[in-house]
Order: C-alpha cells, then structure tokens, then sequence
C-alpha cells in the first residue's frame, strides 16, 4: 500500500525544494510587475547589489532603483512574511482548538488590533503609539482578555475559548463600526483598506519587527511537531502521550497570537490565508506537523506575494485591498472544502 | 514495572483512599459498574486527573510529583477512546504519535512503529485513514500506539467497548499475548473473569474486593455492587469463570414454548 496522501516519501524533499526555489524567483517576479514593468535582470542585479554592497548600482536609472528597491522590495518581502506568519498560526490555532475551522482570528485578537488602528486612525494618536504600535497592543491586551474569560480554574478548554473569542470579537468590531460611522470622509479608505489588510507602502524599517517574529516563532513552532500531532488527538491522549497540556497550550496560544499581532499591526487583517493554506496543505502531506509546518510557511508567503502582485495588477490605477483578492480566492476553496466527502482509502 | 496506588483521593468519581497494586507481567481488571469511578481511577495514571491525595507508584516512581510530564508517559502507555478525529491521521502517523515523549532518530522511530503495527497484526493497514477503520482494527491501531510508547505499563480503559463478540476475543487474546503488565479497566463482568489475573472491584469510589477472579466474582457482592443474582459456574469451553445473571427479586418466569407464563 502507499500513503493515501499526496506529497510523501521522496516528494516530500522535492516539494520544499522546489518551493524554496519559488521563494527568489516569485519575489523577482513581484517586484518586476506593476504600474511600470522591469526586466527580472535589472531586478534580480538591483538587489543583490543592494545587498551586498548597500548601494545602486550604476547601469539602473535613480527612479528604477527607487522603484524596486524602496517600493516594490519591502512590500514584497512583507507578503511573504505575512503570509508565512499568518499562515503558520492557522496551522497551529487549529490544532490548539482541535477545529478545522479556526483561523488566527478566531481568538478575536484581530478585532482588538483593528479597533486599536481605527481609534488612531480617527481619534489621533495615543501616547506616541502609531497605527501599527496601536493594533499590536490592542491584539495583546484582547488576547489577555480572552485568555481571562476562557479560562476556568486554571484550565483552557478549547470550546470556551473560541466562545470567549468569538463573543469579544462583536463587542469589538461594533465598537470599530461605531468609529468608522464617526470618521471624516478622508479617513474612510485608510480603515477600510487597514481592515482588508494590504502592505502597500511598507518601507524597510516596518520589516524589522514583523520578520524577527515571524522567523523565530516559525522556528519554534517547527520544532514542537510531535507534541502538536498530540494535541490533535485531544487532551487525554496528549497528556498520556507526555504532554503538559495546560502549559503547552498556553504556549502555542502566545506564539500563535503573537505571530498574528506582528502580521497584521503592519499589514492589517489579511483575511483566509490562515485558514486555506494550512488546509491546502494538509490535503497534500497529511496531518503530520512535522512535514506540514514548513510547507505551511512557505506556501503562506508565496500566496500572499502573489496576491499582492494581483492587487497592484489586476485593475490598475485602483490598488485593491489584499483582504479582497484573498477572499476571492479562499472562499471557493474554502466552500469546497466543506461540502467534500471525507477521503476514503 | 510495578504499579502501587496507596490512598489515593480523586476530586471526581468519589474515588476515596484506593489501594491497588499490579505486579510486573500482571493482567489486572478493574470492575465496577457505571459511575464507580473505574476511568477516573485510570486518569490518574496517566497524569490527567491530579490526586487530592496519596501516591501513583509507577516503578518506584511518584508519577505526579517526581516523574515528569514527558518521563512518565514513557514508563505509562494508554489505550482509551479520546477523540481525534477531525484530522485525517494514517494509522502509521497515529501510531507514530506514541514515540512523542520519545526523542529518538526519525529512522528508529519508524522501525518501532513498523515493529508496533506487526505485533497487533496491522502491518497491511498502516497507510489507511484511521478514521476508515472498523471498531476492532482502531483498538488494534490504539494498541499498536501503545506499545510504539515502550512504557513497561498498559492502562486500558474498557478497551472491548463497542467491538462485536469477536473482536472483543480477538483484542484481550492479542493483549495477553503480549504479556505485559496491564491494569484494564472493564465493563464485561465475564472477560474480566476470563482473561484478569487478579480483580479490582470498584463500588463509589471505593474498592470493595480484589482478588482472583473466582474468588472475587461471588453472587454475594455482584448483588451488592452491580445489583443482579449471579452464577458463578465454569465457562464449559474455556474452563475459566463465568457468570450468569438475572435481575434482583423474585425468581423470573420464565417464557415457555407458548409464551403464556401460566
């Protein structure tokens, strides 16, 4: 017999090999198209000599090079690292809350950091707390509090959490609806297109932040396997299997909400990309977080770079959201996903 | 390895200064009946439900204050009915989840799950969706679980629940088989009496007899604690134990060839 599922064995290799390669070559693609199109040569010669002399180069004109290297190349690794963020704490919310269905939103952390950014957005800032500042602490300060209303005598039950989640989600977004009803005409797109997530605009200094949580959480993440592969199995087993799982869970709660906070206090709330691609994913490899985590990164990011080229592409002038094109996208993925019949082998 | 629970208080089940002990190599059952505290007596074992007081003795070790988490899942391996299955796990991925408290080389981890699946007579069947299988081959792959964890000691709770006539042979045959030390708890008063060296009788949260079977099995305490008259006569084809039953009171009529009781 082989393995019902698709990517295993020596395909495995092959399939994160491939996908690493896809990592260069996507980027120099991304940052090539848009309003004005660049031959990948120039790209692909304006970045390296970026990187490893830090200077222009000489043969690519000043407006080129300002092009890829100050406009396109931050937003562009932005995606990818959002996307790899987002995608990665899909993939373990869902095995926290032992539900298919949850997403990074699902603890409400989201809604927290919106209705932070909107209040910015509207009310000016606080305490010298920019937008992003703003949403990463008010995705924190919401995930203690659901924390708080989830827990009962020490213990997470997974079910209460998402009711806490979900619950403090609709105070929060009426809150932020509330602002929005209040908020100039002017600053109307700037929330909306903070609310559908999009990393136009994003400069170098806004990486650093994002990228160093993104890179170690993944990293920490991608060496729990076995003890998330329990977790899936229910807390019974996983305790029988040599897991603490009170203290685990919280952990991956933290990490996950983490990783979720860094992504979207630059990037806004990027919707479905932490819910489809870990499915998309498992489908192809299986549960195994093992071989499924790395993938899940790696597929995350390139999603998102290529939704983000779709967004500046697609109906030019008009630069659409991010949250759209992955709606757009996720939804019949998702819809499909429901209604399939589980695999028989 | 040896396992010695010494008054032992649970905050469920109203289990209330339990003592039990199972020797290394031993098969002892658990009885009671619903309610009696058996699976909340199990989870102590294995470090789910933490005891108000007394001791878990696994192999001369406090499981809840000297072993950790990780340390006593490899003395203690579990076969019970959790759930799960949400996610399309292959029996060799479930199976493979047992070498969790293990930090072993990816290649030994698959010779013991290849190893696991042969013992239980699974071997055929590791790249199906455990979801796919029958209730037999899913305590097999449980099973097979348990012994990829390389604990000295099986806990399994009512392992036989839902399996047919068969499967239930089958599954305690193959246990016994394996002739480790196993504490079962079990809802069939006559596997219990045929495949348990020695008996737990679990009443409220307190243990009111334990012994060999025959001696344990009396008509006296099934009155008392399951509520039934009892036989205890000899299982004609297997020469172990075994029991009939009828309800508490006076003597049924019994049904004739007409069905009319007179």
């Amino acid at each position: 017999m082989t393995s019902p599922h698709l990517i295993s064995g020596w395909r495995y290799p092959l399939a994160v090999a491939l996908l690493l390669a896809a990592v260069p070559l996507t980027l120099v693609a991304a940052v090539g198209h848009g309003a004005v199109d660049l031959p990948a040569a120039d790209v692909w010669h304006t970045i390296t000599a970026h990187l490893t002399t830090g200077r222009r180069p000489a043969d690519v004109s000043g407006i080129d090079d300002e092009i890829i290297w100050n406009s396109r190349a931050p937003r562009t690794v932005l995606a990818l690292v959002a996307g790899a963020g987002l995608a990665v704490a899909g993939a373990v919310l869902q095995a926290v809350v032992r539900n298919p269905l949850a997403d990074p939103y699902v603890l409400g952390v989201t809604s927290g950091a919106s209705l932070a950014a909107v209040a910015v957005i509207t009310l000016g800032g606080v305490a010298g707390l920019g937008v992003s500042g703003a949403a990463f602490a008010g995705a924190c300060a919401t995930l203690a509090l659901v924390l708080l209303l989830g827990s009962r005598r020490g213990t997470l039950a997974p079910t209460r959490l998402v009711l806490a989640g979900v619950a403090l989600s609709y105070l929060l977004q009426g809150a932020t609806s509330y602002l929005q009803l209040r908020a100039q005409p002017g600053q109307l797109s700037g929330i909306l297109f903070w609310l559908l997530g999009s990393v136009a605009g994003a400069g170098w200094d806004d990486l650093a932040v994002p990228c160093v949580i993104v890179v170690a959480c993944t990293a920490w993440l991608a060496l729990q396997g076995r003890r998330l592969n329990a977790m899936l199995l229910g807390d019974e087993t996983a305790a029988a299997l040599g897991v603490a799982v009170h203290r685990f869970r919280l952990a991956l709660l933290a990490v996950a909400a983490l990783l979720t906070a860094a992504v979207i206090s630059v990037a806004g709330g990027v919707a479905f990309v932490g819910l489809v691609v870990p499915h998309a994913v498992r489908l192809l490899v299986g549960p195994d977080h093992r071989l499924s985590l790395p993938l899940v990164a790696l597929t995350g990011g390139l999603f998102l770079v290529a939704a983000d080229l779709a967004a500046r592409t697609l109906s030019p002038p008009l630069e659409l959201p991010l949250g759209v094109l992955t709606a757009v996208l996720g939804t019949p993925f998702f819809l499909w996903l429901l209604r399939r019949e589980s695999p028989v082998t | 390895m040896r396992v010695e629970l010494t008054g032992l208080h649970l905050p469920l089940g109203g289990v209330a200064g339990a003592d039990l002990r199972v020797e290394p190599g031993e098969f002892v059952g658990l009885i009671g009946p619903n309610g009696s505290g058996k699976s909340t007596l199990l989870r102590s074992l294995y470090r789910t439900l933490r005891p108000e007081a007394g001791t878990v003795l696994v192999g001369g070790d406090d499981v809840w204050r000297t072993l950790s988490a990780r340390r006593s899942a490899q003395r203690i391996a579990v076969v019970a009915q959790h759930g799960g299955d949400g996610f399309d796990f292959t029996v060799a991925e479930l199976v493979a989840t047992g070498r969790t408290p293990h930090r072993g080389a990816p290649a030994a981890d698959r010779r013991i799950v290849a190893a696991a699946l042969e013992r239980v007579g699974m071997a055929g069947k590791a790249d199906r969706v455990y979801t796919t299988l029958s209730g037999g081959e899913r305590q097999r792959a449980l099973l097979a679980r348990a012994l990829a964890q390389q604990g000295g000691v099986l806990v399994l709770d009512e392992p036989t629940n839902h399996l047919d006539v068969h499967a239930q042979f089958e599954l305690l045959d193959l246990i016994r088989s394996l002739r480790v030390t196993a504490l079962a708890a079990l809802h069939e008063l006559n596997l219990a009496a045929a495949y348990c060296d020695r008996l737990y009788v679990l009443d409220a949260g307190r243990i009111v007899a334990h012994g060999a079977p025959a001696d344990v099995l009396t008509p006296d305490l099934l009155a008392e604690v399951f509520g039934v008259r009892a036989h205890l006569g000899v299982n004609p084809l297997t020469g172990r134990p075994n029991l009939a039953f009828a309800p508490l009171g006076q003597t049924p009529v019994p049904l004739t060839e007409t069905g009319d009781p007179r």
